[in-house]
């Protein structure tokens, strides 16, 4: 129990230096909104005044990120200024959107992922293994670059799939049913552009650690008392295997939002990738942290996320643990 | 004679915890007291558990006692800082019980023992390949081998290895953890000959930690015996053996296999 | 008496990656019957961990069986199917490995460990299952059987974990059992309770066990006979009492030697030295002629490097493959 509590500490902490220093970073670049805004002729400068002591731009530092923190506690994230609107609300939106396909993606490709790893590593070096290897081996020296503008293609080339988009035109007036198939259909491409990408790594992982213990005195002595082959592999294999693949699905969930940026922009799914982007090259303070932290929170949840499970599922980190 | 190694009221406690709030202090090792004449072989005998190889790593200054003194050659080492103590270091060796899991077993031969010169930075680097392979001739481990990785080597040859590397720095004090538990029945004999033959030609000190009474009534001129971190009885080898006092000794005695029933009958061929 | 198992011409080998066959088993022969312990005498690199393997065709991925056959309850083990082979292993004959620590599955509970052996051999209900196993760990355990049964591996000290694999191994009331090495790792008295425990298995069970080891002072207490292997070929194989007080193979007797002389209590002055046999284990992968104990051996003889001795009855019961005795 210490144990945990002393890694969601640690979670905290690292949460708050994080965000002090995305905080530093976007205050130092060159440059800001404000900036921009006064070359707009249609913006008085007395506008551009009023509103840069609004937001306190002409405070030092420590104070804005005191103050900057505080409204975060609070749940405010800020104002957008290319937006004109609150940040919060904006990145709830997008972070939907994103963790929508991600989320697909990401449970998708373990779900094939596992039986594949596994069932490559039963027959490690015989031919079905060698041909899954090649396959893998391929997928990955692919950029997902590649694998994302080849689907557009094929969505532009055969109209089989829409080629952007979270939702067509005229979404409201559909029926629950046809919504779903068109969420569904407007899902396909980035969904599959992510599972390509991730899964020929996760296949090596798994294939390789249960391999690793399927050579183990354990697996042998179970093997000699005549347990059954197929739970030889899931049961007590994979069950020895786990200690990786859970560190690994930990940074799956850590990438739940920072994971997809690449294919959101491609695809034009309206995610927190293109957000943030465009937020950056418009020097919008507000998003970019809050985008960030947003980020940071799931990769530390996600780490979290690993800790506990390992926990739970290794005694022996548990007898370690409480040792201590 | 001022004897080479002595060990008074040794304590060492861990801290292991019973729950969530309340720390017991575990006593691995309780007032242990003894000493080793020099050029003699003294053998710790006990059970798993009754911290024999926590003592082993105290003498060798690899744990820190929670109490009591060990001086060797008259000098107090638990008082000494870390620095004066690292000059000592190389006077007292450790051979493990275990050759597979104490030699890396992607190093060659030759390197496992030229190691402790590196570490201690002697010799010149010719001198570190001349001398190594001496060790290697002194148990007589062919040359041959001396390239090849560790892996490659039998047990008994791993142990020697071990003991050619425990003698680099030309230590006055051996302990052998367990060293021939491991072994096999004939290899054990020939290493406990070679130990014999480097006590005698080297002028070694042994502390031989054991459960095999009868390698322990062979090799040792001296037994201590220790349960639960205290030492029950201590005295002249064919004493202890023959007529123990404590029931730990007689438990041990009565649990060691037998090739007959009585022990009196000889083995005839 | 029909023998329980009978292994007839055994032959093993392993090839090395460099595609290399090294013979590990050269032809061994012997039967048990039921009820028997023979124990099975013989040092690193005689072949004993591979005969344990071998009968149930546990042998790693580049282990063959060149030829010989394994007859148990008059099934040829080594033809048989793969169903057949894994109904029997563990369900009529129980395997115990060397190394405790690592026979048992790092994350399990003990329990589960050992129900799960019965789960695949019986069809029993959640809670037949339940009450099977606690009586099976109790009979291992005479205390605190529950709580061993909720602990891990880690948790437990090398006797207890001997246990559980007793405990595993004789779950399904096997009628043999294979124990390679039990008391390797254990201090004396953890190892004298496993003694008896294997004692009490075979009068209660009438267990046949086939007992591996290189110490021989194990077996001296309990096995019925001895077989004693060396560069994986049967060098000599009697009762135990005649195997050890008067040893016909010059391996056997060099052996015996080699023990400490008994904690001597006879007055008589320590031996500096204890007797050796010369020279190392004999390296498999190299062939030869002859006799393979023959470079080590202080009574060989011109034949002895030509040829390779053949088994010869030397006694009641006791047969010895060394020229000396040959006609």
């Amino acid at each position: 129990m210490r144990y945990l509590l002393r890694r969601t500490l640690h979670a905290v902490f690292l949460l708050l230096g994080v965000s002090l220093l995305t905080f530093l970073f976007s205050s130092l670049t060159p440059g800001n909104y404000f900036d921009e805004m006064r070359l707009n002729p249609q913006i008085s400068p007395d506008t551009v005044a009023a509103l840069r002591a609004q937001y306190q731009l002409d405070r030092p530092l420590p104070i804005r990120y005191l103050h900057w923190l505080n409204a975060v506690a609070h749940g405010e994230l800020g104002f957008s200024f290319a937006y004109n609107t609150p940040v919060a609300p904006l990145l709830w939106v997008r972070a939907r959107n994103t963790l929508l396909l991600t989320g697909t993606a990401t449970i998708l490709a373990w779900l094939m992922a596992l039986p594949l790893g596994v069932w490559s590593a039963a027959r490690l070096g015989r031919a079905p293994d060698r041909v899954l290897s090649w396959a893998t081996a391929t997928l990955l020296v692919v950029p997902d670059l590649v694998l994302a503008l080849g689907l557009l293609i094929l969505a532009v080339r055969t109209g089989w799939f829409p080629t952007g988009g979270l939702v067509s035109v005229g979404f409201e007036e559909l029926s629950p049913f046809h919504k779903l198939r068109d969420l569904i259909s407007h899902m396909t491409l980035p969904v599959l552009a992510l599972v390509l990408a991730t899964l020929p790594m996760l296949v090596r992982h798994i294939r390789a650690s249960v391999a690793e213990v399927l050579d183990a005195p354990f697996l042998r002595a179970a093997r000699s008392h005549g347990i059954p082959d197929r739970k030889l592999l899931y049961h007590y294999a994979l069950r020895a295997a786990a200690n990786p693949l859970i560190s690994l699905f930990g940074f799956s969930v850590g990438t739940l939002l920072s994971g997809s940026l690449l294919v959101e922009v491609i695809m034009s799914w309206p995610g927190l990738g293109p957000l943030l982007l465009e937020a950056i090259l418009a020097r919008d303070l507000f998003v970019v942290i809050g985008g960030v932290l947003l980020s940071m929170l799931f990769l530390v949840a996600g780490n979290l996320f690993a800790d506990v499970l390992l926990y739970w599922a290794d005694p022996r980190i548990r007898t370690a643990a409480s040792a201590k | 004679m001022q004897p080479l190694l002595k060990v008074e009221n040794l304590g060492k406690q861990y801290p292991a915890r019973k729950s969530a709030r309340a720390i017991d202090n575990f006593a691995a090792l309780d007032a242990v007291s003894f000493s080793i004449a020099p050029q003699t072989t003294l053998a710790l005998v006990g059970e798993s558990g009754s911290g024999k190889s926590t003592l082993a790593l105290c003498i060798a200054c690899l744990e820190t006692p929670t109490s009591g003194k060990i001086f060797f050659e008259g000098i107090d080492v638990t008082a000494l800082d870390q620095n004066r103590q690292l000059l000592l270091r190389p006077q007292i060796q450790l051979v493990f019980q275990d050759p597979a899991s104490s030699l890396n077993p992607r190093w060659t031969a030759l390197d496992i023992v030229s190691e402790p010169f590196l570490v201690q930075r002697r010799f010149s680097k010719p001198d570190r390949a001349v001398r190594a392979l001496q060790l290697l001739d002194r148990v007589a481990l062919p040359r041959k081998l001396a390239g090849r990785p560790v892996g490659e080597l039998s047990g008994g040859q791993k142990q020697r290895l071990a003991i050619a590397r425990a003698l680099a720095l030309e230590p006055k004090l051996i302990i052998l953890d367990e060293a021939l538990s491991a072994l096999d029945c004939s290899v054990q004999a020939q290493i406990a000959n070679l130990l014999v033959e480097l006590q005698s030609s080297l002028g070694l000190t042994y502390l031989f930690i054991t459960h095999d009474l009868a390698m322990a009534a062979h090799l040792a001129d001296h037994v201590a015996v220790i349960q639960r971190g205290r030492i029950v009885e201590s005295g002249p080898a064919r004493k202890i053996l023959s007529s123990p006092t404590h029931d730990a000794t007689r438990s041990l005695l009565a649990a060691t296999p037998r090739l007959f029933e009585s022990p009196r009958e000889p083995v005839s061929f | 008496m029909k023998p329980l198992l009978e292994v007839e011409s055994l032959h093993v080998s392993y090839s090395a990656r460099t595609g290399e066959v090294c013979p590990a088993l050269a032809g061994v022969n012997f039967s048990l019957n039921p009820g028997e312990i023979l124990g099975v005498l013989g040092e690193s690199g005689s072949g004993k961990s591979t005969l344990a393997s071998s009968l149930l065709r546990l042998l790693p991925a580049n282990g063959k069986v060149e030829k010989g056959s394994v007859h148990f309850e008059g099934k040829n083990l080594l033809e048989a199917s793969a169903h057949d082979l894994r109904k029997i292993r563990g369900g009529r004959v129980g395997l115990i490995f060397q190394e405790p620590t690592s026979s048992l599955h790092p994350t399990l509970q003990v329990g589960r460990q050992v129900s799960d052996v019965l789960a695949a051999h019986e069809n029993l209900d959640r809670l037949a299952l339940q009450q099977k196993t606690s009586n099976l760990l109790a009979s291992v355990f005479p205390a605190d059987a529950d709580r061993i049964s909720r602990s891990y591996p880690h948790e437990l000290s090398g006797g207890q974990r001997q246990r559980v694999l007793i405990a595993q191994a004789t779950a399904c009331s096997p009628s043999l059992i294979i124990a390679d090495e039990p008391t390797a790792s254990l201090d004396p008295t953890t190892q004298q309770e496993i003694v008896q425990l294997f004692r009490a298995l075979r009068q209660n069970l009438g267990l046949a066990m086939i007992l591996i080891t290189h110490n021989p002072a194990l077996l001296a207490g309990l096995a019925d006979r001895i077989l004693v292997l060396y560069a994986g070929r049967v060098a000599e194989i009697g009762p135990t009492s005649r195997v050890l007080s008067s040893p016909q193979h010059p391996y056997t007797a060099a052996l015996l030697r080699c023990l400490p002389s008994h904690l001597a209590d006879d007055g008589a002055p320590r031996k500096p030295r204890l007797n050796i046999i010369p020279g190392d284990a004999p390296d498999l992968s190299l062939q030869g002629t002859g006799c393979r104990f023959e470079p080590r051996c202080t009574e060989r003889m011109e034949v002895c490097i030509l040829n390779e001795p053949a088994p010869v009855v030397s006694g009641e019961l006791h047969e010895v493959s060394c020229f000396k005795f040959a006609g």
